[in-house]
């Protein structure tokens, strides 16, 4: 069977990878929207620290015989512990400055993590196995779905729905949003911001130490993937806007399923189709697509 | 700073630059140069207007590339391949500048960022600039068509002149009333839009000098190691310049430029020694200044000349 002269099974392939890139991007522009919406910084270690989440899977099982299953939980545990050590000791510091310096700081640890892993890994890459319950696949009849794909996706789609759930249906939630929109007003109520604060920067690289730990049996695990991948999601972020929780959801999964569809139609154009949507997007909606109008 | 002093000091450095490639190695002086402009320019942009663009290796390297083209492939003279590199800067700088400006802050930073990793993946992809081999064995030519540039003095005294221009523009420019327009938006934006100045015009036009003068340094250093490379568009070299001005002193004339020099001297330091752990250090380098010292090398110098008033200069 042909869809527009492309191999269906080919076709769908490409769009199940577009899906799981897709939700990489989702799972890394909604921690960068939930760190930025509290913090007001960029957190350029975002990539990094999903790096990092991918390595304390490869080295717990290399090491401790940790399997993936417990990676999945101790790895975000390990880097949110990080996360809360990062915002403790330096970024606190620089919330009374220009945005700019959360940005540059941020850069500076992204830095010093890449460098560390590739003084210890290289950069050519390890493979990390998917775990024995998700070997193989099924045959769908249109096409041959591999199991531990589409647990990326669903794992994916379930964290990034749980945590729009937190925020934006529970009373945690509202508090969030509130000290988003006026932290004196809620410290003033007797709610501890400066510890929310602390914690939401740790739960949003939790997210992206998950992502890394999903990434970890698809892609090769090496010290640059995550900066390859934080420039993409820079893009995504300025397409949809930071606003919206539920926007930056639906714009990484959207992004992902485009760039996958380039890759069977026009593969050369594929590492770049992001960038040019966001030209676009600059051009006639500048706000992006779920940002407010300025 | 008086107005003597000031003459006599500028006098100092314009000596000391023709003097040092008789007493140093003129290919490592001719490195800090390159970077010290490219430095200098980018400042223009973060120091003086209050925009930081991520994406500034896209001008110094697309500029290298498009003037080691044209003189190893048309053979033109050095000076005419600078120029051209300088206005594929400056075209590049235009888009980057007109797409990046309608967002504010951050996200301007972001869509820099973006913007400069297309011009890297066309770097890799477009047949002229020789992908991951780069274009290798630029000529330096003949300037102006007599005087021959693969003697490292004459390159020197060349690059040295280039660098001067360069950046007498840039000082010109920041003490212009143009350049004050600039220090009023970064100071307080929605007041200098209320005074009636048309921001988004003058933020561009920095934008394009700032690109212009990038890819002269680029083009520049493309001849000086013959070589334009992905190195030179990478993100990589993006944050490298943000370093250099940001260690030096942002907003100070001079800072960029010392920043350069020891970002340059420490790299050639380092490089075989600690190897991949220049990295780390750069990383290290970055953390320190944003947190213990903003005001970068010069700028602390500057604090030290007037201990009671806030540095302004």
């Amino acid at each position: 069977m042909d869809i527009f002269g492309i191999p269906a099974k080919a076709l769908f392939a490409q769009l199940l990878l577009g899906l799981i890139n897709g939700s990489f991007y989702a799972v890394l522009s909604l921690g960068l929207a939930v760190i930025f919406g509290l913090l007001n910084i960029i957190n350029f270690s975002h990539g990094a620290l999903y790096m990092v989440g991918a390595f304390v899977a490869l080295l717990g099982l290399e090491y401790l015989g940790m399997n993936y299953w417990m990676a999945l939980l101790v790895s975000p545990a390990v880097v949110g512990l990080l996360g809360v050590l990062i915002e403790r000791t330096m970024l606190k510091r620089l919330y009374k400055l220009d945005h700019l310096y959360g940005l540059l700081l941020t850069f500076g640890l992204a830095l010093i993590a890449e460098g560390v892993f590739r003084y210890y890994f290289g950069v050519s890459g390890e493979s990390y196995p998917a775990p024995d319950l998700l070997q193989g696949g099924v045959d769908l009849g249109f096409m041959f779905l591999p199991l531990y794909r589409g647990w990326v996706v669903v794992a994916s789609l379930f964290v990034c729905v749980v945590t729009w759930y937190l925020i934006e249906r529970t009373s945690l939630g509202a508090t969030l949003r509130a000290a988003t929109e006026r932290p004196e007003l809620v410290q003033a109520l007797g709610i501890n911001v400066p510890l929310m604060v602390t914690l939401t920067y740790g739960a949003g690289v939790a997210l992206a130490a998950f992502a890394g730990v999903l990434a970890a049996p698809v892609l090769q695990v090496n010290p640059v993937m995550g900066s390859n991948l934080i420039i993409v999601v820079f893009a995504v972020v300025v397409i949809g806007g930071m606003g919206s929780i539920a926007g930056s959801i639906v714009t990484g999964l959207g992004l992902g399923i485009i760039e996958g569809l380039t890759k069977v139609i026009y593969p050369e154009a594929s590492a770049i189709v992001i960038f040019v949507i966001m030209i676009v997007v600059l051009l006639f909606r500048p706000a992006g697509l779920f940002g407010k109008q300025a | 700073m008086n107005n003597l002093n000031s003459r006599w000091g500028w006098l100092a450095l314009l000596a000391l630059g023709l003097v040092a490639p008789f007493v140093m190695y003129p290919t490592f002086l001719m490195k800090v140069l390159c970077f010290a402009l490219f430095a200098c320019a980018f400042n223009l942009l973060l120091g003086f207007a209050g925009l930081l663009s991520f994406g500034h290796a896209a001008f110094f390297g697309g500029a290298a590339y498009v003037c080691a083209a044209l003189s190893k492939n048309y053979g033109l003279t050095p000076e005419l391949s600078i120029l051209a590199g300088g206005a594929f800067a400056a075209l590049l700088g235009l888009g980057f500048g007109a797409l990046s400006i309608r967002r504010a802050g951050i996200y301007m930073t972001m869509i820099t960022l973006a913007l400069a990793q297309l011009v890297f993946f066309f770097a890799v992809q477009l047949p002229f600039t020789g992908g991951e081999d780069g274009l290798q064995g630029v000529p330096r030519g003949k300037l102006f068509g007599f005087i021959d540039l693969s003697d490292s003095i004459a390159m020197y005294f060349f690059v040295f002149a280039v660098f001067c221009a360069g950046f007498w523009l840039i000082h010109r420019t920041v003490h212009s009333p143009f350049g004050q327009v600039l220090k009023a938006i970064r100071e307080n934006e929605p007041r200098a839009i209320s005074l009636g100045y048309d921001v988004t015009r003058y933020k561009l036009l920095a934008f394009v000098l700032s690109a212009a003068i990038s890819g002269v340094a680029g083009g520049l250093k493309s001849l000086v190691f013959q070589l334009a490379s992905l190195t030179d568009v990478h993100w990589h070299m993006s944050g490298e310049v943000v370093l250099m001005t940001l260690l030096g002193g942002l907003g100070t004339i001079l800072g960029p430029a010392v920043g350069a020099l020891t970002i340059v001297a420490l790299e050639n330091e380092l490089a075989d020694k600690v190897g991949t752990w220049v990295t780390v250090i750069m990383g290290a380098i970055f953390v320190i200044c944003v947190l213990a010292f903003r005001r970068g090398i010069v700028g602390e110098l500057l604090a030290l000349r007037t201990p009671t008033s806030e540095t302004k200069h």
